[in-house]
């Protein structure tokens, strides 16, 4: 990638090391908690359902704030972070919690919507077989779910590159730092001359989404094929 | 091995109120649908947890609702058959097949799995994944991974429903098998006679959530008062040993002294056979009848005279073969002039009796 200049590629690769590390490390959680959502009946399921879809309804500015307000340097939580040097806040750290979060919602409604596809009556099978709980979603439900979990992986990841509006309300806008592709084509826009490296790293958003969309597709496809076994 | 349930549950359309011992051997739990036999068998297998029971297998515990004991599912040891298979997609035949020794970390034993991949037919499968098979393979599968899995009790619920004819007299014999050979107690829900004469030792009569009488097959599903699900299922069961097969494709057997002619048999000389025949397909006549096509005469004493709801009559015979059963009409009683007591002929077609009705072993 020649053609893009030393400020425009640190943007591209620090957006795909955040949207990376945002995914990988909310995937587990989101395992769970589209499981929980999916098969658990238990009080507090409409409020956890409710706060886990807040991202995708809130204004990201209001999203960004509220991570502000509560993991800032001078938040209570924020400040005990910042002492243990866990601080994330204007570090790329705090861009890839923020884009995990706004991600988030997209991730576990796709991996819930495949776990509500598998028939309990295949886990009951695998439990009177003698696998317990852990064995029947470790060997029947996620090997079932795979095409959702990654279409939600991707979904996510795909989100997490264009975040914007909670990413520079929390670490703002820090070359090298917290600088993403959104916010450096933002900051491209703001200088006059800076429309080509803006049109570049367009052109990189455009392609990264689409080979991201064509992958998922792929994977998803040949997850398919596996669990039917056609 | 015996089973002892006693449960009591409440579902929307139906209280259930059971309680029977199962001896060991196929217990059949026999009713129309709808009447809870299922839910009897779910219990038993911990796929709920029920309003109050007491169930034991061999006199350890599965579940006790006033002492509070629950052992889920998992660790119950006990091979469920669901009726659409519930094979798992995303593995193949022989994933299947193991599954059960995998998740719970036991050794597998190849000779025990060539033995019962042998005795249900499914060698050539094993590498094939579900959706690749017809309904009576992937039930054959069902019952081998059940199988494998080294199950105290098998549960079989309703396993061969989904399946047509054809494939339902594909897979009693392999039931019979492991009845006989593999020796594995089962519990067997079903709403069809042939089956339960065929495979069931003891039947548990379940109607609207009650079992209203439980016994040995043969006297349960011989006694006409029961006429358990719809008429059209009653009949008396023979036990018999083949003697001879005949060019004509015909089988000779032997039933308490009385040779009688079947189709469509093809065991050994010297097996020993049930056969089940349908009240609806015995002919009663008073005099010895002469130039009939029907193969099979046998002479016997009314014992009773059990009146349906409609316009039949199910009489109820003592012949030399047996106990036998003639649904017949209500108008054909009065002309004969029939009454406990009267001397008749029973008049069986042979080709009227189904592969599906004949049963091997004991």
């Amino acid at each position: 990638m020649a053609w893009l200049g030393p400020e425009e590629w640190q943007a591209v690769a620090l957006s795909l090391r955040v949207a990376l590390v945002a995914t990988a490390a909310s995937l587990p959680l989101g395992l769970f908690t589209a499981y929980a959502l999916a098969r658990w009946r238990f009080p507090g399921r409409e409020i956890l359902n409710g706060l886990v879809h807040l991202p995708l309804i809130l204004p990201p500015v209001v999203t960004g704030y509220l991570l502000l307000l509560t993991l800032g340097p001078t938040a209570p939580i924020g400040a005990v972070l910042e002492s243990l040097g866990l601080g994330v806040a204007f570090r790329w750290t705090g861009a890839a919690l923020a884009a995990a979060v706004m991600a988030f919602p997209l991730m576990v409604r796709a991996i819930r919507l495949s776990i509500e596809a598998v028939d309990p009556k295949l886990e009951q099978a695998a439990a009177t077989l003698g696998a317990s709980r852990m064995r029947v979603y470790f060997t029947v439900t996620l090997p079932l779910t795979l095409p959702g979990i990654v279409a939600g992986a991707v979904l996510a990841f795909a989100k997490a590159m264009g975040e914007f509006g909670a990413t520079i309300t929390f670490v703002s806008n820090i070359p090298g730092q917290t600088r993403t592709l959104p916010s450096a084509i933002y900051a491209f826009l703001q200088v006059p001359g800076g429309e080509a490296s803006a049109l570049r790293l367009v052109a990189v958003s455009v392609f990264v989404a689409m080979a991201a969309l064509a992958l998922s597709e792929w994977l998803a496809r040949r997850a398919a094929r596996r669990v039917q076994g056609a | 091995m015996s089973l002892s349930v006693s449960l009591r549950h409440v579902l929307p359309g139906i209280a259930l109120d059971v309680a029977f011992e199962a001896p060991p051997g196929v217990t059949a739990l026999f009713g129309p649908s709808g009447s809870g036999k299922t839910t009897v068998l779910n219990a038993v297998a911990g796929l709920y947890r029920p309003d109050m029971a007491h169930i034991a297998v061999n006199g350890d515990v599965l579940c006790d609702t006033r002492t509070g004991t629950w052992l889920p599912p998992h660790r119950r040891r006990l091979g469920v058959v669901f009726q659409e298979g519930r094979l798992f997609p995303h593995l193949s035949v022989e994933g299947n097949l193991t599954y059960g020794l995998r998740v719970r970390r036991e050794s597998p034993d190849p000779t025990e799995f060539a033995r019962v991949v042998a005795m249900l037919g499914i060698g050539a499968l094993l590498a094939r994944r579900p959706a690749a098979l017809s309904g009576g393979e992937r039930q054959r599968v069902a019952i081998g991974r059940a199988l494998l899995a080294r199950p105290r009790l098998m549960l079989l619920d309703e396993p061969l429903a989904a399946l047509d004819a054809a494939r339902k007299t594909e897979i009693l014999p392999y039931l019979e098998k492991i009845r006989d050979a593999a020796g594995v107690p089962m519990l067997y829900v079903s709403h069809s006679a042939s089956e339960v004469a065929r495979l069931a030792t003891t039947v548990v009569v379940i109607e609207a959530g009650k079992v209203v009488r439980t016994g040995p097959a043969a006297a349960v599903l011989g006694d006409p008062a029961l006429a358990p699900a719809g008429d059209r299922q009653v009949g008396a069961i023979l036990t018999a040993v083949v003697v001879a097969h005949h060019e004509d494709g015909l089988t000779e057997i032997d039933a308490g002294g009385t040779r009688l002619l079947l189709a469509g048999l093809d065991t050994g000389a010297g097996t020993q056979v049930r056969v089940r025949i349908a009240a609806h397909d015995v002919i009663l006549s008073l005099e010895e009848p002469r130039g009939l096509s029907a193969l099979n005469t046998l002479p016997g004493r009314v014992t009773a005279l059990h009146p349906e709801a409609g316009a039949g009559v199910v009489v109820a015979l003592d012949t030399p073969a047996g106990p036998l059963l003639a649904r017949i009409t209500r108008r054909s009683v009065d002309r004969l002039g029939l009454a406990p007591g009267t001397s008749c002929h029973a008049v069986l077609k042979t080709v009227a009796i189904a592969p599906e009705d004949i049963g091997q072993g004991v």
